[in-house]
């Protein structure tokens, strides 16, 4: 299992999470190294949770078992806390804590856990946290939506993926929207920047 | 130009799994590709859809899954090879035709992709569709990775008029929704037109014609296991005296497992990617080469079965196990930590799983199912039905069909009572208004109409059922991401040459005595109609027409008109509560609308009783 790398992000349909394993997957077919990904976004577009799978390296399988995540980043602090069962106490998370809570906890029919308190479950429980607020970097690239490459940034820096910055940034270049491209480059620094402050 | 239309043989490409069939089918020269769109299949045919408006590619969204087999078998009668592709129910839908197209057969390739889901993500069921290969007789092919989806289509087409019949390719969510790298090969121009040869001793299967053509089916049958039993595609890896027997994704989880814990040298691993028919030969000496054989299959024990039954003619009693208890569920899919667990197990190699942390202390965490969408015209539609059926006083059963409307199921609004399969909400609700006194109301979208509702409909008619059925046109087929039916107004696709059937006149046509047609965002209006319908004895239909939001603001179709809440807001959260609306959030312990979720439809607007909800007036 060693050349092996395994990655699990989970989001909330429209935060953009295909587009950034679709960056990261470019980034490994540019830098030669074997990716397979798997995504469940059946029904992404209401509101549900996607959940992508990416395996850099030499195994085959497209899929992650429980447990076997060598990193998870979450979209969304509370998806992180669910998806831990992905997780082992080796495990790096880097979790978004801008919250999106569920309308189910609108209607009454759910609590939204407290921010410290998901922080604090899962630097307990995994091998490192890193956490930021996403959201508020994003808004601060210029580009509410750039969210996803904030968090892109931070997952480079961490250095779990056998992918440099600049590999990632070369893929931004041919996968996202060139009216984008400058918000989006400046998201990813500002996650990386932040990453490497934690 | 499409990106599947890259004529760089060689040239490599990150692509999903349908992309590479659809670029498999390209490769072969599809002539004609068909379809009803369903989850996990869909993505092929949008991308044939789209590359027929730059090639000389003929494709179809058809009615339904039966018709779009029918026009394939046809244009591969005539001589040009056809694709069509369905999700793995989709295929019940069409097995009328795929049992006897096996014996007519076909003179140019033909493959019917049927894209099974393992686990349910978007599915009423988990049928294992390999069993349509021995019921038909065909021969089928199952990928195990993105690129042999590719590779595999492409051949399926050679095999099929090797055989002179048609060839199921059957993958899973996890080839048709994984990504891969796939190394693109050369494009053969497709073959357009053909000709049809009249030949009604072979192609009119009246009894003395089909006891004939099951002849030619059982040597064609004989055929095919003779090429699996030599095919690239049935491969064997690794040495030694243990066996594995394993099939599509399962066998990524097989060789990772074997490699992890270091099983080279003691298992052989037997891959059958065309595993119908299935090799016996190559699977008789496989057994008697081993000392135990472990099958790796999700779904049913199809192959266990077989192979079992193998070993029995082969007079070998060696131990050959799959699903169990201990081992393999028939539950659900696989993932490569099980496997590699009952792998462990079966061949009694050590092996601890990574430390996984105790997660008994985290809190219960809010739900998040898929919510109909912000400004979604079915969310009004159920609304006012149930003001309609409370001011009416009615005791009712409300069966639904397959649709985002099935979301309806969840609450607040709770009004999907009972499901079986595309279409039943118009044929079911017969059964429950003889078997009950209570008011039967259904629900249909406008796609799902067309695909098997009318019949049921018809039924109601002539055998006179108190019912009303609710037809959800949005114009347009949403949940599979916004396909065509044959009600929708091609030119919002910018295409010409279609035409487009009008629902009212349809179930005016067929008899129903009772049609009202609502616009769902008009609430009053709409509820005074719905009362109407639901009173009236015998068959009402209720035609509720406002476009699919999503699709509305993907095509600018609708201006978009955000509301507010306002100081008058009392907080009794009827807005919240009735609808819960995905634009609504709280804040404060207040009620909110996200202006960039709102939509406009004004709906929450005319329940306020507090009438606090506003548009937000432009800026100047
Ligand atoms: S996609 Fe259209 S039909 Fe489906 S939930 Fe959204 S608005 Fe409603």
């Amino acid at each position: 299992m060693t050349d092996t790398t395994r990655l699990i992000i989970v989001a909330v349909g429209g935060q953009g999470n295909l587009l950034a394993s679709g960056v990261l997957a470019e980034a490994a077919l540019l830098a030669d190294i074997p990716v397979r990904m798997s995504e469940i976004h059946g029904m992404a577009q209401r509101g549900g949770v996607v959940e992508s799978a990416m395996v850099f390296g030499d195994a085959q399988s497209p899929i992650i078992a429980d447990g076997e995540a060598d990193v998870l980043v979450g979209f969304e602090p509370c998806e992180t806390l669910r998806a831990l069962n992905k997780c082992n106490t080796e495990t790096v998370v880097i979790t978004n804590l801008a919250p999106l809570p569920p309308f189910t906890v609108a209607i009454g029919q759910g609590v939204y856990p407290d921010i410290d308190q998901i922080q604090e479950l899962i630097r307990k429980k995994t091998g490192r946290l890193i956490a930021l607020d996403a959201s508020a970097l994003a808004k601060k690239s210029g580009n509410v939506r750039a969210l996803n490459m904030v968090l892109l940034g931070a997952l480079i820096q961490s250095g779990v993926l056998p992918l440099t910055a600049e590999q990632v940034k070369e893929a931004m270049r041919t996968r996202t929207k060139k009216a984008f491209l400058e918000s989006n480059l400046k998201a990813f620094d500002l996650g990386f920047e932040a990453a490497a402050a934690i | 130009m499409h990106k599947l239309l890259t004529d760089q043989p060689g040239k490599k490409m990150m692509l999903l799994g349908n992309e590479a069939i659809a670029r498999g089918a390209i490769e072969a020269g599809v002539a004609v590709a068909t379809t009803y769109p369903g989850t996990p299949s869909s993505e092929i045919s949008l991308n044939l859809f789209q590359m027929s408006q730059e090639s000389d590619l003929f494709f179809e969204y058809s009615t339904n899954e039966k018709v779009s087999m029918e026009v394939a078998a046809a244009a591969a009668n005539a001589g040009v090879r056809a694709m069509c592709m369905m999700k793995h129910v989709g295929l019940n839908v069409a097995a009328d035709v795929l049992m006897t197209l096996a014996y007519v057969g076909v003179k140019a390739g033909m493959v019917v992709v049927t894209a099974d889901d393992p686990f349910m993500f978007s599915s009423q069921n988990e049928q294992d569709n390999r069993f349509y290969g021995k019921l038909s007789g065909l021969p089928v092919l199952e990928p195990s990775s993105v690129d042999e989806a590719r590779r595999m289509t492409a051949y399926a087409f050679e095999l099929s008029e090797q055989l002179g019949e048609p060839v199921i390719l059957r993958t899973t969510t996890r080839i048709n929704h994984s990504s891969g790298i796939v190394e693109l090969d050369k494009i053969m121009p497709p073959k357009t037109k053909g000709d049809f040869t009249k030949d009604p001793m072979n192609q009119v299967p009246v009894p003395a014609v089909a006891r004939k053509l099951h002849v030619k089916l059982l040597e064609n049958w004989h055929k095919a296991r003779d090429i699996a039993e030599t095919s690239d595609f049935n491969i064997i890896d690794g040495k030694g005296p243990g066996g594995i027997i394993c099939n599509g994704v399962s066998y990524t989880y097989v060789t990772d497992a074997v490699g992890e814990l270091d099983l080279g040298d003691r298992v052989r691993v037997l891959r059958l990617g065309l595993s119908h028919p299935m090799p016996e030969k190559m699977i008789k000496d496989f057994l008697a080469a081993s000392d135990k054989v472990l099958i790796v299959e999700e779904g049913e024990p199809v192959m266990e079965e077989a192979v079992k039954a193998f070993a029995q003619e082969a007079g070998l009693t060696l131990p050959i196990r799959g699903k169990a208890e201990d081992l393999f569920s028939r539950l659900y899919e696989f993932n490569p930590g099980m496997v590699r667990q009952c792998v462990a197990r079966f061949f009694d190699v050590p092996y601890t799983p990574p430390e996984v942390p105790d997660l008994s202390d985290i809190p219960p965490l809010p739900n998040r199912p898929p919510n109909l969408c912000a400004g979604c015209s079915h969310r009004a539609t159920y609304l006012e039905i149930k003001k309609a059926v409370a001011e009416l006083g009615l005791d009712t059963i409300y069966p639904t069909d397959i649709g985002c409307y099935t979301l309806g199921m969840l609450p607040p609004l709770s009004m999907a009572d009972f499901l079986l399969c595309m279409g039943s909400s118009a044929g079911t609700p017969g059964g429950f208004a003889v078997a009950t006194d209570k008011k039967v109301i259904s629900f249909i979208g406008d796609s799902t109409f067309f695909h098997s509702g009318i019949p049921g409909l018809v039924n109601a008619v002539f055998n006179n059922h108190n019912h009303t059925l609710v037809i959800l046109d949005n114009g347009i087929t949403a949940m599979t991401g916004h396909q065509p039916n044959p009600g929708v107004d091609m030119s919002v696709f910018n295409l010409q040459g279609y035409g487009r059937i009008s629902i009212e006149k349809v179930v005016e046509a067929l008899g129903v005595q009772k049609i009202v047609k609502i616009k769902p965002f008009k609430l009053a209006k709409s509820i005074e109609a719905i009362k109407e319908a639901l009173s009236y004895e015998g068959v009402s239909v209720i035609i509720s027409e406002e476009p699919c939001a999503l699709f509305a603001q993907a095509y600018k179709l609708k201006k978009k008109r955000a509301f507010y809440i306002s100081d008058a807001c009392k907080n009794h959260r009827d807005c919240i509560n009735q609808l819960a609306c995905p634009a609504f959030y709280i804040e404060n312990e207040r009620v909110h609308i996200d202006e960039v979720a709102c939509v406009g439809c004004a709906v929450c607007a005319q329940i306020c009783p507090e009438n606090a909800i506003r548009p937000v007036k432009k800026a100047g």
